[in-house]
């Protein structure tokens, strides 16, 4: 493999990592601070990138509007929709046992796979890169790299570094950190327990729609998106270690080269390739490679 | 024998009585209709094993059906195969599967244990998905059916018949299980773990040998499958497989054989209500919604299944025969 | 450092342990402890929360993993045995939290802890309620701890104490030679606990009986020996008399008797 190669490969990687991270970060938050197995948290995905498709005409056309206020318009609803879900839905599930919290989010992708259905429909759509985004950076002499990707890459970091300041340095942080941890001391420090879930709810929903939203013009749109991100995130959380941001990040980047280049050296077994990685760790370390926090 | 113990056997035993009788009146469609619930059936034993003889919520057995099928196929020889063989060696694949994903999942517990699974059985997928060994997504045909003996099953009835006795037989096995001694370990470790293991038992050992003996009855159900259609493809391996049966344990109730039955009845009846173009007409391609909400609603109301169901009316009736006798408020502990 | 064992009346100690510690971080929770556990004796182990002795007897009894030190069972050095294998070996346990299954019946309560010592589990044809040997052994238990009269009762719906002492009987139908209580009188009205001491006191000639409780009273009554443990480290141990009249004992613990 020469280097330009390598180096797109790496490239392309990395992205791949970082849109993993943003996804699995919610899902080990929701998880990690609530105890909720969240099996819808893929549809949030698919529901960001179909937000995407159906938004962009009704932004442009309504206020002339672009990408980048198709994405702040859908990251708004997204938050609307993870808040209005916790209230209805999630907020029953906190003291259920699992079997019963992985059926229920079970019937709830169900619900929502025919409710896009029956609004979009099950064509499969392309969303087109912003033109200011769609050019390509030279590698070398004959390769070059989409500016777009990126731009993904950098998006991801910037909300990865934001998440770090919002836990490091910020109340907010701290008691969503202490609420991992003990849920009762919380409380009884006159903390509302309950704005805290649906603020860390809403965070982890619209994380995993503004992955869906970035994504959608290098991924497309398509049924199913939902449920394939949904198991690979789950690998990430298992690997990384429930409930830690840290290990989301670090296993989501080790899947993204292990993914990226298992389909470039040995595309047959590429699929399998990440459980089987899985596998290993977890003969290793059982309980994932970081503890919560 | 009280009668409160009886009535459960009874039941079965109508039940078993009833599907014996049904292809006197059932005709073509309806005996292949309940020949795949009733594999369903034994599908959904083989997890109620895991799930509420052991208390492990395994989110990935359609691995082990799908093993059990695929072995069926693909082991099967040009010729007419021994059916007895085939079955014990698909049932073996999926068993050794079970064994190496019991010996590495068991390993983590609780929510970790539920995603490994999941993913444990997402590789298998892969597996018969991408590579040339499982056809790719267009599936495999058995072309020739396996003999057992004189038993022709290509007529449909025989096919139907050694389906029920398979069905009777895993129950019947089942049943002794859960009152051995190995069952009862289990149970116990099912309420509380940790005592069983100050008590003396190692526990890893009882849930590898569960998760391995569960695997290997999925792979029977499997193996059963890929006879009845001739047909094996990737979906069987598919995670939304393995998560109707769970909802079929849930519907049926867990903790119960007989839940698995009525639930595995349940969950094909609901499906075909909701697929039929006599109720909801053009809309009935959409049914995945009708089935997602009521899985909601089947959670929500009603946690203990349909089993559950007669010990749900008997406490409110109970409560409101409490309330009703002024003061005393003494309910009889055994209701 | 293995030396030899300290003896007692010629016997050596059923259970020892030996400069065990348990680290969590940065913090020490069970520093250089050295005990031993003689048959015939009520050894109690008494300390302020979070003085370590909950983790000293996850220690003792395998759930935890020592820092550094030893176990030994037996003379046996059994440090790096799983929980399981030491319950086998004689080393039976009691939870301060109920851990009862409150489904199944005190007899069959009884009966499955018994069973860890016939596990038998290929005999998969052979109906659990017929076992012989386990169900002896359970009744046995069931009738020292007094409760007989109740084998068939679901265990949920027996009174604190009885469940108590359930949890008593289910350590002893697997036939220990040591049993680790913690805290088996808590929660319990006066008579309830009168009888539990009594039974202590019964089941002593035949086991080395190691009692973490903070009831003082009911540990003075029936304790032999007694060890007093403040932020992980022993500072008193011998006779209960002794320790009572222990100055830093007094300051730190007995302040207000």
């Amino acid at each position: 493999m020469d280097f330009s190669i390598f180096l797109i490969q790496c490239l392309n990687a990395l992205q791949y990592g970082l849109l993993l991270f943003l996804v699995a970060s919610g899902l080990t938050l929701i998880f990690g601070i609530m105890g909720v197995i969240n099996l819808a948290h893929g549809s949030f995905y698919m529901i960001g990138a179909y937000m995407a498709f159906g938004l962009a005409p009704i932004v442009q056309t309504a206020f002339g509007g672009g990408f980048f206020s198709t994405l702040l318009v859908g990251t708004f609803l997204a938050v609307l929709l993870g808040y209005l879900l916790e209230w209805a839905f999630y907020s029953y599930l906190y003291d259920r046992e699992h079997l019963q919290q992985v059926l229920m989010t079970y019937g709830l992708i169900l619900v929502f796979e025919e409710l896009r259905s029956l609004i979009i429909g099950d064509d499969v759509h392309g969303v087109d890169v912003p033109a200011y985004l769609s050019a390509s950076i030279a590698l070398g002499q004959t390769m070059s790299y989409p500016v777009y990707r990126l731009f993904i890459s950098g998006l991801c970091l910037c909300l990865a570094l934001g998440m770090y300041i919002v836990f490091t340095r910020t109340r907010l942080g701290m008691m969503i950190r202490a609420g991992s941890s003990n849920r009762e001391m919380v409380q009884s420090l006159g903390i509302d327990i309950k704005f805290l879930y649906r603020i860390v709810f809403a965070a982890g929903v619209a994380l995993a729609a503004l992955a869906g939203m970035v994504a959608a013009p290098v991924s497309s749109v398509y049924p199913n998106m939902g449920g394939q991100v949904l198991i690979i995130c789950f690998v990430v959380v298992v690997i990384g270690g429930i409930g830690s941001i840290r290990g989301a990040l670090l296993a989501a980047l080790l899947i993204g080269f292990a993914d990226t280049f298992g389909k470039v050296l040995i595309p047959q077994a590429s699929g399998v390739l990440i459980y089987i990685m899985m596998a290993m760790i977890l003969i290793w370390k059982p309980q994932g490679l970081f503890k919560a926090g | 024998m009280t009668a409160k113990r009886a009535s459960p056997l009874v039941f079965v035993a109508l039940c078993f009585s009833a599907l014996a009788l049904y292809p006197l009146v059932g005709g073509q469609f309806g005996v292949d209709l309940v020949s795949k619930i009733m594999i369903y059936a034994i599908f959904a034993l083989s997890l109620e094993l895991l799930v509420g003889g052991t208390g492990l919520v395994c989110f990935g057995h359609a691995a082990f059906f799908g093993i059990g099928a695929y072995a069926a196929v693909l082991l099967a020889p040009e010729t007419e195969a021994a059916g007895a063989g085939l079955l014990a060696l698909s049932v073996l694949m999926a068993a050794a599967y079970a064994l190496v994903v019991g010996a590495l999942s068991l390993r983590t517990s609780g929510v970790y244990f539920i995603m490994v699974t999941l993913a444990f059985a997402q590789m298998a997928y892969y597996l018969v998905h991408d590579t040339p060994l499982g056809g790719g997504t267009d599936g495999i045909y058995l072309l020739i059916k396996p003999v057992f003996g004189a038993f022709d099953l290509d007529r449909p009835l025989n096919l139907y018949f050694l389906i029920l006795l398979s069905l009777v037989l895993v129950f019947a096995f089942l049943a002794l299980l859960y009152r051995s001694r190995f069952g009862r370990a289990l149970a116990g470790i099912r309420v509380n773990e940790q005592r069983m293991r100050a008590t003396g038992f190692s526990t890893y050992p009882y849930k590898l040998a569960a998760f391995t003996l569960s695997g290997a009855l999925a792979g029977l159900a499997g193996f059963l499958f890929a006879v009845k259609d001739g047909f094996v493809n990737p979906e069987m391996l598919s995670w939304h497989l393995s998560g109707s049966v769970l909802i079929m344990l849930i519907l049926g109730g867990i903790g119960h054989l007989r839940g698995a039955l009525i639930g595995a009845f349940s969950f094909a009846l609901l499906q075909e209500f909701f697929k039929s173009e006599a109720v909801f007409g053009s809309f009935a391609k959409h049914w995945h919604l009708g089935l997602g909400l009521s899985i909601m609603a089947c959670v929500a109301l009603l946690p203990h299944g349909l089993v559950g169901i007669p010990g749900q009316l008997r406490e409110r009736l109970a409560r409101q025969a409490a309330q009703r006798s002024q003061g005393t408020g003494a309910v009889d502990e055994r209701i | 450092m293995s030396g030899s064992e300290p003896e007692q009346n010629g016997a050596n100690p059923i259970l020892r342990c030996e400069n065990l510690s348990r680290r969590w971080g940065g913090l020490l929770a069970v520093n250089q402890v050295s005990l031993a556990f003689w048959r015939g004796e009520v050894h109690a182990v008494i300390g302020t929360n979070g003085a370590g002795k909950s983790t000293l007897i996850h220690m003792l009894c395998g759930e935890i993993e020592p820092t550094s030190g030893s176990v030994f069972l037996h003379s046996a050095d059994v440090t790096r045995w799983s929980q399981a294998r030491r319950a086998r070996a004689g080393l039976g346990r009691s939870y301060q939290r109920s851990t009862i299954f409150p489904s199944f019946s005190v007899l069959e309560n009884c009966r499955l802890a018994a069973q860890a010592r016939s596990p038998k589990p290929w005999h998969w044809w052979e109906p659990a309620s017929r076992c012989e040997a386990s169900l002896a052994a359970a009744t046995l238990a069931a009738r020292q701890s007094g409760l007989h009269d109740d084998l068939d009762r679901a265990a949920g719906l027996l009174s604190h104490g009885q469940k108590r002492q359930l949890e008593i009987a289910m350590c002893l139908a697997t036939a220990p030679q040591v049993l680790l209580l913690d805290e088996p009188l808590a929660g319990m009205g006066a008579e309830e606990t009168e009888r539990m001491l009594a039974l202590l006191a019964a089941l002593k000639a035949d086991h080395a009986i190691v009692l973490v409780e903070h009831d003082m009273d009911a540990v003075f009554r029936i304790a032999d020996r007694m060890t007093v443990m403040v932020n992980g480290s022993i500072i008193a141990s011998g006779s209960p008399q002794a320790v009572r009249h222990n100055p830093q004992v007094q300051a730190a613990y007995l302040g207000e008797h």
